[in-house]
């Protein structure tokens, strides 16, 4: 059981061994600082008026006003940069051949699979810990609710697994990253723009779209709240998209 | 070692392989040869549990290749066509990953990975990253990474494949080393290889097995007749007449003078006569007696290419072949 660490660290070694990580690394930071400056600068410029003016002040809240959007519009970020990390995960093995003999080292499909997924999460961990900065960079000037922030990120690890895992999956059908890329994107973008649908639709079939919209799940956790249905529905999507994805890597056992 | 029954693959409406049935004993060399297109690499997939079998089946070391194949690919190293590795990788790290995944323990890792760099010589790339080799230094990390984990059976799929000759040498007397110890079945289109290391020879064709068994066996099989080349200063007519009425002789073919460079007023004969039946003092006595000059006598050694050519074109001629194939056609 313990086949899924070589697999782990060959794939963390081959995202920093490439610019890979550090190029979506970058990416990442940049457009969430893009979010994070306008709103930042708005509510020193607010906070600094209502000082001199105390009776506009009550509702001043920067975990409200600068963290809760942030982390709204960073789980829509993940779905162009989910993608990035996922789309070479198999599609690259397949094209190169590097498939034929990793599948013949004596390792079990589902830790080759655990090996790269737990890799691509690592890596998503890591860059989204480093934008942890911006809440610090807020808590420096201000106090902020820290429970309500963190659990903002969970969600964001949640969403993040879910978004890998579908992405996953994606890679292991195709031989083409490109066409990996953009089918995960796609897919993505179809469960996200669910929730916009659901507005239109009436009765049941709005509820089904609304608790299938993969996005609206994370409002809970932008504001603070741990809800577990949002938690399971997180859970239950990246399980299904992984078992998927198992299934696929069988199939091209039986079909070459 | 490996046994091999009536294994069948099919990618769509191709056949790649066809029935396909063979043993390799503990410790033998097999040279597993075949023209392009033959099923040589997919057999070989199969062997290494990297796809399934249409029909039919295939044990390595005793185990099932499909139903316990990760017992199977605990106990092979596999070479694939074109040795696909990791470009972004060094190789000593990519080696590393090799030996982990094959569960050699972290602590005779190390050493491992050295000595396989070492007798593949590509101890002083080791930092170099794959993607940056050039492609003989490719095929020798593949070589490496199949001997990781000291596996009893290695499938090499065309292991010589793009090396320099000095390399195409070590890296032969260290499969032939490997001999004894390990059971290998290798693939090349490299015949005189075969000749070298192998213990056993199979001959594949459009997916069948066109012939198995050592070399000299093979020779036999195929070539019934041992034959003498023989080159004599004299009337030919009457010399090849003489020939034909020596005991144990079944043919005569006089070779045409100007292609066989053969002395003036001299004749070139092929004389055949069934194998294990040596004409040769005989006929030094024949020519002697009948005061003609014997300029050369040399047994015509027949070589794999000729049997590979044989029985390869044979096949492709052979009646109930066609009739598959316009079967299969239809
Ligand atoms: N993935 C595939 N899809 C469809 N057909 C395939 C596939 N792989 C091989 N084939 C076909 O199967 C047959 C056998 O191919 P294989 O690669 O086993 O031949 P080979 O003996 O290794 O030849 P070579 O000497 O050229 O390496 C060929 O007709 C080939 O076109
Ligand atoms: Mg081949």
């Amino acid at each position: 059981m313990r086949g899924w660490l070589p697999v782990f660290k060959k794939e963390m070694r081959l995202y920093f061994g490439s610019p890979v990580a550090y190029a979506v690394a970058t990416f990442f930071l940049f457009i969430a600082a893009f979010f994070f400056a306008p709103s930042f600068i708005q509510y020193a410029d607010v906070s600094m008026r209502s000082a001199m003016q105390p009776q506009m002040g009550q509702s001043l809240n920067a975990t409200e006003n600068i963290l809760r959007p942030l982390t709204y519009n960073m789980a829509v970020v993940l779905l162009f940069f989910i993608p990035m990390l996922t789309m070479r995960l198999f599609a690259e093995e397949k094209r190169s051949g590097t498939m034929e003999l990793l599948l013949t080292y004596p390792l079990r499909d589902g830790e080759v699979l655990a090996g790269k997924f737990l890799a691509a999460l690592a890596l998503y961990a890591g860059i989204l810990a480093l934008t942890l900065s911006y809440p610090i960079t807020v808590a420096w000037f201000t106090r902020i609710e820290w429970g309500a922030v963190l659990t903002g990120y969970l969600g964001l690890l949640l969403v993040g697994a879910a978004f890998l895992s579908i992405g996953l999956f994606v890679s292991s059908t195709t031989e083409n990253q490109i066409v990996a890329g953009f089918g995960t994107f796609g897919g993505l973008l179809t469960l996200w723009l669910l929730g916009w649908f659901a507005d239109s639709a009436q009765g049941a079939l709005r509820t089904v779209i609304q608790q299938a919209a993969i996005i609206e799940h994370m409002e809970s956790f932008a504001k603070g709240v741990l809800d577990t249905k949002d938690l399971v529905y997180y859970l239950s999507v990246t399980a299904f998209a992984l078992f998927l994805t198992l299934r696929s890597l069988e199939s091209k056992r039986w079909r070459g | 070692m490996i046994q091999v029954d009536r294994l069948t693959k099919s990618y769509g409406p191709v056949t790649a392989v066809h029935d396909v049935s063979f043993n390799v004993e503990k410790g033998q060399i097999v040279g597993f040869l075949g023209p392009n297109g033959a099923g040589k690499s997919t057999t070989m997939k199969i062997l290494a549990c990297f796809m399934a079998a249409s029909g039919g089946s295939a044990r390595v070391a005793g185990f099932d290749v499909f139903s316990q194949s990760l017992e199977v690919r605990r106990r092979i190293g596999y070479l694939p066509e074109n040795s696909p590795l990791y470009a972004d990788l060094p190789v000593a790290a990519y080696l590393d990953f090799v030996a982990e995944a094959k569960g050699v323990s972290r602590g005779a890792r190390r050493s491992k990975v050295a000595d396989v760099m070492d007798r593949c010589f590509i101890t002083d790339m080791q930092h170099r990253l794959i993607g940056k080799l050039s492609k003989g230094y490719r095929q020798r990390v593949g070589l490496a990474q199949a001997l990781l984990g000291d596996p009893e059976v290695l499938i090499l799929d065309e292991p010589t494949i793009g090396l320099d000759p000095r390399q195409i040498a070590e890296i032969r007397a260290l499969i032939k080393s490997l001999g004894g110890q390990h059971t290998v079945i290798l693939s090349t289109h490299i015949l005189p290889e075969v000749s070298m290391v192998c213990d056993g020879i199979i001959i594949i064709n459009r997916g069948r097995v066109v012939a198995k068994g050592t070399q000299a066996e093979l020779v036999e099989q195929v070539f019934p007749a041992a034959r003498v080349e023989v080159e004599v200063a004299g009337p030919g007519e009457a010399i090849a007449s003489s020939l034909k009425t020596l005991p144990g002789v079944t043919s005569v073919d006089a070779i045409g003078v100007e292609a066989a460079g053969a002395r003036d007023g001299a004749s070139r004969f092929v004389v055949e006569s069934p194998r294990g039946r040596d004409v040769r003092g005989e006929l030094v006595r024949l020519v002697a007696g009948r005061g003609w000059e014997l300029l050369e006598l040399h047994q015509v050694g027949l070589s794999l290419e000729e049997v590979f050519i044989r029985v390869v074109a044979g096949e492709e001629h052979a009646p109930q072949i066609l009739e598959t194939v316009v079967e299969e056609a239809q």
